[in-house]
This record gives structure tokens, C-alpha cells and sequence, in this order.
């Protein structure tokens, strides 16, 4: 790989010295092409697999549909079980966004505004929730919410994300919060808003990209997670994903279907993405640029 | 009807920031808080907008006591030295904001945000955001909103500090005249003796958390209650030199000595500081009686009208302000000229003990 590079690049400080006329290759163009084949390959995959039928996915290699069939989105977006699905996955979703960041915002307002006892540790250790593996709450939780008669509700799967998108909301929403001068707040004291007017009005608006990546990030661990999800539910509010995972035991292996249904998963996160895609860069930075 | 400050103090993590204070400013005056950076100008202004609570004493408004009352029921309007306005808001929508939390009606809003724009030359740029205009222009915008509010006391701190020099020059024109139409509590604080002397009404002087001083702003310039009054109401600082008394004469060191006049005759003997402002500092005996004083030179700094000569005189650090370009070498000697009617005379714990006879006769 190393010397293939090496070979290329000899290729390319050659062609340049010769300064001939004709098609020059870029290496880094070529670089790029390859990585980024190599990133949407197993995607493009799963699309091909999505519009052929089964017999032609097992019977033979094809690097595009012979036989082009909608037949498998079809079926998910007719059978109630499959569509269910999503319909389950976006509603804890969006519950859950919406929870985490309007818990979040006054979270973080404290803790950008005011100095209290043990506030540094008690940041911190919002922090540490992330670092559980969810695996560790999935017995408490389904004892609790099964006693309290919140199984299978979606309520449930979005409380119990909480746990992780809480306090990464918090985080999110403090360093972006930090960047607003006090003096702001203090202007509009003087100005006459009150505390909820002035953070509505005023404040919200001012950290809306934050507001926005720290809704995405939420979303999008909400949506990925399945081991909370699945444990928590069984008909009612069963999400996407454990749909996928649990036909595949149930009824035998439906290819077709299966990759349809993992094109659409990816969708709405695509669409999330595509939405915040200018203020992601400032958000993996937590705010903290 | 006035902002009365009664034994107010304030103490943040047992240090204390301000020391009990007493204050009285009149309705319809221009005060102003002169001290340098740390002196306590900024918390001192927190607290009588209420942003701050004291740690003692009470706030009175028109008599009332407004100690407790919050900063939004308290009728003031601030500007601070960086510039404060609401980035997401229009200039339009920034300076209406009071007006519109006050809930009044549409047209009046739109009269008085157009009136202070006109004042404060903001015409043409109602529809930009704050951060799309220069800082000038930022600053008269949170000067227009603090002024639309029609505030009974208005708090301006360093207002001026971070803008260039024209820009300085024309808005410290301006505020006098914002102040007269307004009638409200005039605040504004400053680090610079000039901008004190140009605005007129009071100075307040602040050194370490305490106001040194409060009166009309000639007089404190004239006859600065205390050394350290001095030293803040001048810039450079004033000079200082350690002097005595004998009989009716005062003994300057080295020899000299000044006959007693005036209100010096009437001094104990004793030992005594003498002061006198960096601009009465010569390098040519004005005339014959002149306090002449061995230096040595360590430093001029050329303006371009003005000369800063920093010298030292048995061990005191002198500056002095003398007129035109002046080419002197370093480390040379050299003699500096007072005329004693230029000095004025501090007790050994800093209090006035005699103004300088020439700010009498002014």
C-alpha cells in the first residue's frame, strides 16, 4: 500500500517535471476517489441488494440490478409491521430531542452564568454517564419501567436515552453558551425583559446553531441506539432496528426487504446531517473552538 | 428627588471591593467617577443599577429604598465599555427593544427609535445587525437604546474607551448635549482626568474602592481633597516631594526654601508633601523665586507637540509636560524648575493641608 503510494507519487513528480501536455492525474484526487469508494461501497451495496429480489441477490454477483424491483420497498411501506417500525423510532426520537434539549438549556444556562458548590464536579460527572455502556442500565430499566407499567411505551425509550443525551446536550449547549457575553443578559435586565422573555427572545436565538447541533446530536444517538430500545419494548413501541435484527431470526433471510429497510433507516439521519451540516464542525467541537 | 447611596459596600469572596460609600447625585446632574483601572468605577456603577446587591448600606431612589427592588423595575439605563447590543436583533429592533418590553404603543416606538437614531447618526442603518457596522457605530447603538428608554438614571462605563480618537472626540461632544436634553442622573465613568474636566458637572474619585472625593469638577481639580486625589486627577500623576516647615519659611531640601504666604503662613511647623502637576514642571526658570531642583534625566517621550520628561530626582520619579519637541540625552543632568505657586502642600498622611495659590486666584 505504502510503496504503491510511493510509486504514485514518483508517477506524479515525473509527469510534473516533464510538464508534457495531455491528461495529468492528481494523486490526491486519486486518493480521495479510492477513500471515498471505499467509504460508499458497502452503502451502494446495500442499495443494489434493495432493488433486486432475492433469487438474483443469492443466484449471482451483479454490480447493478439486472432485474430492477421495488417490490421491497413496497412491502415496507404497505406492511404495518414494517412501517411501524419507523413510525415507533421517529416518535421516541423526536420525544426524546425534544426532552433532552429543553432540559438541557436551563442546565446549561446555569452552569455557563453561575458559580455554586461543586459545580465543576457535578459537570463532570453529567459527563461520566456517557461512559457507562448502555448494557449496564438495560436491567435496571426493564425491571423499573415493566413495575411502573412503562413497558412497551415510547415514553419509556425516550426517558431512557435521556440518560446519555442529557448531559451531552448540557455539555453542548454550556460551551456554546459560554460564548455569549453576561453582559448581554445584564443589558437586558436593564432593558426590562424578564428572565423568561430575555431567554426566549434574546438568548435562544443567540445560540440557535447550538441549539440545533445539540438537538442533532441527540437525535442521532437516539436513533442509532438499539440495545435500550429493544430491551424496553415489544409490540407497541418496537423501533426500526429491532425490526430489522428480529426478522432475520424469525423469517428466515428476506435479503430484498432487509436492505430496503436499511436504506430507510439511513434516511432521516442523511436528512438531519444535511440540515446542521454547517454548524457540525463547531459541534464536534462541543462549542469549545 | 435624587440617587442617594447610603453606607453601600460590597464584598465579593471576603475581599472588599467597594467601601462603605455615601453618595448623593441630584436629579439633572452630570457625575462623574474618575479613577484608575481596579479603582471600583465599574462596581460601583453595578451597584447603583442593581445589577449588584450591596454587602451593606441601602440604595434610595426619590427616598425610596430600591436596595431589594430588581435591576428590571429599577428605570436605568447602561452602556458598557465593549459594546453590548443583541447580535440577532436589528439596530431598528436593538433600540426599540426597552420601549417594546415597556409595551407601548407601535407609533410612539417608532417615533422615539427614529429620534434617537437621528441623534446618533444611525439613519441610514436601521435594518442592519450590530455586528455589520463598525464599532462606533455599535457603541451610538447601545447609546441610542440606553437613551430611548428615557431612563431616570443613565449609566455610562467608559463608554468611549475602546473607540478611536475622532470617534472619541465626537461622541464626547455629543453626550453633554444628550445629557441637557434628557434631564435624567447623568453616571460616567472614566480613567481619564481630561474626559472629567470636558464633560464639567461632578467628579467622584475613586482610588482602591474608596471615593476620595465628590464635588464639582473644577474644584476637585483645583483643590483635590487628599494626595491620592491628586495623584488620580491628573495625567500624568501629580509629583511629589517631601518638604518641611520652619517658622514662616519652607524648607525644600538642599538649601532652598520658599518664604510661607498666603494660606501656608498659617501651617504648623513640621514636615509636609509637597505636589505639583506634571505641566508645571519647566526646563527654563520662568522667572527669578523658581524652586530649582538637580535631576537626572531617564526618559522623553515626544508627542509631537509636547515632550513627556520623566527624570528622577533623589530617588523621586518626577514627569513633567513641557511644550515642543525636545531633543535631551538620557542619563544627562540637568536642573527642573516650580514656581512655588504651583505647589500644593499635603499633610504627611495626605490630607490638603493648602491648595496652590494659583488654583485660589482662578
Amino acid at each position: 500500500m505504502a510503496q504503491a503510494a510511493l510509486v504514485q507519487a514518483q508517477g506524479a513528480t515525473l509527469a510534473r517535471t516533464k510538464a508534457a501536455a495531455g491528461p495529468r492525474v492528481k494523486t490526491s484526487a486519486v486518493i480521495m476517489t479510492l477513500y471515498l469508494v471505499f467509504l460508499l461501497l458497502p452503502i451502494y451495496w446495500l442499495l443494489n441488494m434493495s432493488l433486486k429480489d432475492n433469487s438474483e441477490i443469492l443466484s449471482s454477483f451483479s454490480l447493478w440490478p439486472q432485474d430492477l424491483t421495488f417490490d421491497n420497498y413496497r412491502t415496507i411501506l404497505t406492511d404495518a409491521s414494517w412501517y411501524m417500525g419507523y413510525v415507533n423510532s421517529m416518535i421516541y426520537v423526536v420525544l426524546n430531542t425534544v426532552i433532552s434539549v429543553s432540559v438541557a438549556l436551563p442546565a446549561a444556562y446555569a452552569f455557563s452564568r453561575y458559580r455554586f458548590l461543586g459545580d465543576k464536579h457535578l459537570f463532570f460527572w453529567l459527563l461520566t454517564n456517557r461512559m457507562a455502556p448502555p448494557a449496564v442500565f438495560a436491567l435496571p430499566f426493564f425491571q423499573l419501567y415493566s413495575s411502573v407499567g412503562l413497558f412497551d411505551t415510547h415514553i419509556a425509550v425516550a426517558l431512557a436515552h435521556c440518560l446519555f443525551n442529557v448531559p451531552l446536550a448540557v455539555w453542548i449547549l454550556e460551551g456554546f453558551m459560554r460564548g455569549v457575553p453576561k453582559e448581554i443578559d445584564e443589558t437586558a435586565y436593564i432593558d426590562g425583559y424578564s428572565f423568561p422573555r430575555f431567554f426566549v427572545r434574546i438568548f435562544m436565538p443567540l445560540i440557535a446553531s447550538g441549539i440545533g447541533v445539540a438537538a442533532f446530536f441527540c437525535f442521532m444517538f437516539s436513533w442509532v441506539e438499539l440495545l435500550l430500545s429493544r430491551t424496553l419494548t415489544s409490540v407497541d413501541a418496537k423501533p426500526i432496528a429491532a425490526t430489522m435484527t428480529r426478522t432475520v431470526s424469525a423469517s428466515g433471510l428476506d435479503w430484498g426487504v432487509l436492505a430496503a429497510a436499511g436504506i430507510l433507516t439511513i434516511v432521516p439521519g442523511a436528512l438531519v446531517i444535511w440540515f446542521v451540516r454547517n454548524y457540525i464542525a463547531k459541534g464536534f467541537a462541543l462549542g469549545r473552538v | 428627588m435624587a440617587l442617594v447611596l447610603d453606607n453601600v459596600s460590597k464584598v465579593v469572596d471576603g475581599r472588599t471591593h467597594i467601601h462603605p460609600t455615601t453618595l448623593t447625585l441630584e436629579k439633572g446632574t452630570m457625575n462623574v467617577l474618575l479613577g484608575p483601572t481596579l479603582a471600583g468605577k465599574t462596581s460601583l456603577m453595578r451597584l447603583m443599577a442593581g445589577l449588584d446587591k450591596p454587602a451593606t448600606g441601602r440604595i434610595l431612589w426619590h427616598g425610596e429604598d430600591v436596595t431589594d427592588r430588581r435591576v428590571q423595575d429599577r428605570n436605568v439605563a447602561m452602556v458598557y465599555q465593549q459594546f453590548v447590543n443583541y447580535p440577532t436583533l436589528s439596530v431598528r429592533e436593538n433600540i426599540a427593544s426597552p420601549l417594546k418590553v415597556a409595551g407601548r404603543p407601535k407609533g410612539e416606538i417608532e417615533e422615539a427609535v427614529h429620534k434617537a437614531a437621528a441623534l446618533m447618526k444611525l439613519d441610514g442603518m436601521l435594518d442592519r445587525k450590530p455586528l455589520e457596522l463598525s464599532g462606533g457605530q455599535q457603541q451610538r447603538c447601545a447609546l441610542a437604546r440606553a437613551l430611548v428608554k428615557d431612563a431616570g438614571l443613565v449609566l455610562l462605563d467608559e463608554p468611549l474607551a475602546n473607540l478611536d480618537y475622532k470617534l472619541r472626540e465626537e461622541l464626547r461632544a455629543e453626550i453633554p448635549r444628550i445629557f441637557e436634553e434628557s434631564g435624567a442622573i447623568f453616571v460616567y465613568a472614566t480613567t481619564e482626568p481630561e474626559e472629567a474636566l470636558l464633560l464639567g458637572g461632578s467628579t467622584a474619585t475613586l482610588w482602591e474602592g474608596r471615593v476620595t472625593q465628590f464635588g464639582p469638577t473644577p474644584e476637585v481639580y483645583r483643590r483635590p481633597a487628599d494626595a491620592v486625589t491628586a495623584r488620580v486627577f491628573s495625567d500624568p500623576p501629580m509629583n511629589f516631594l517631601k518638604i518641611a516647615k520652619a517658622g514662616d519659611r519652607l524648607l525644600f531640601g538642599e538649601g532652598q526654601s520658599v518664604p510661607a504666604l498666603g494660606t501656608l503662613a498659617g501651617l504648623r511647623d513640621g514636615r509636609y508633601l509637597a505636589g505639583f502637576r506634571p505641566n508645571h514642571l519647566e526646563l527654563e526658570p520662568p522667572h527669578a523665586g523658581c524652586l530649582t531642583f538637580p535631576a537626572i534625566l531617564s526618559e522623553t517621550e515626544i508627542t509631537g507637540s509636547e515632550t513627556y520628561v520623566h527624570i528622577d530626582h533623589g530617588g523621586e520619579r518626577w514627569v513633567g509636560l513641557v511644550h515642543g519637541v525636545r531633543s535631551l540625552r538620557h542619563g544627562s543632568s540637568m536642573n527642573v524648575y516650580v514656581d512655588p505657586a504651583h505647589v500644593y502642600v499635603f499633610a504627611e498622611d495626605g490630607a490638603l493641608a493648602a491648595p496652590a495659590s494659583y488654583a485660589l486666584a482662578a
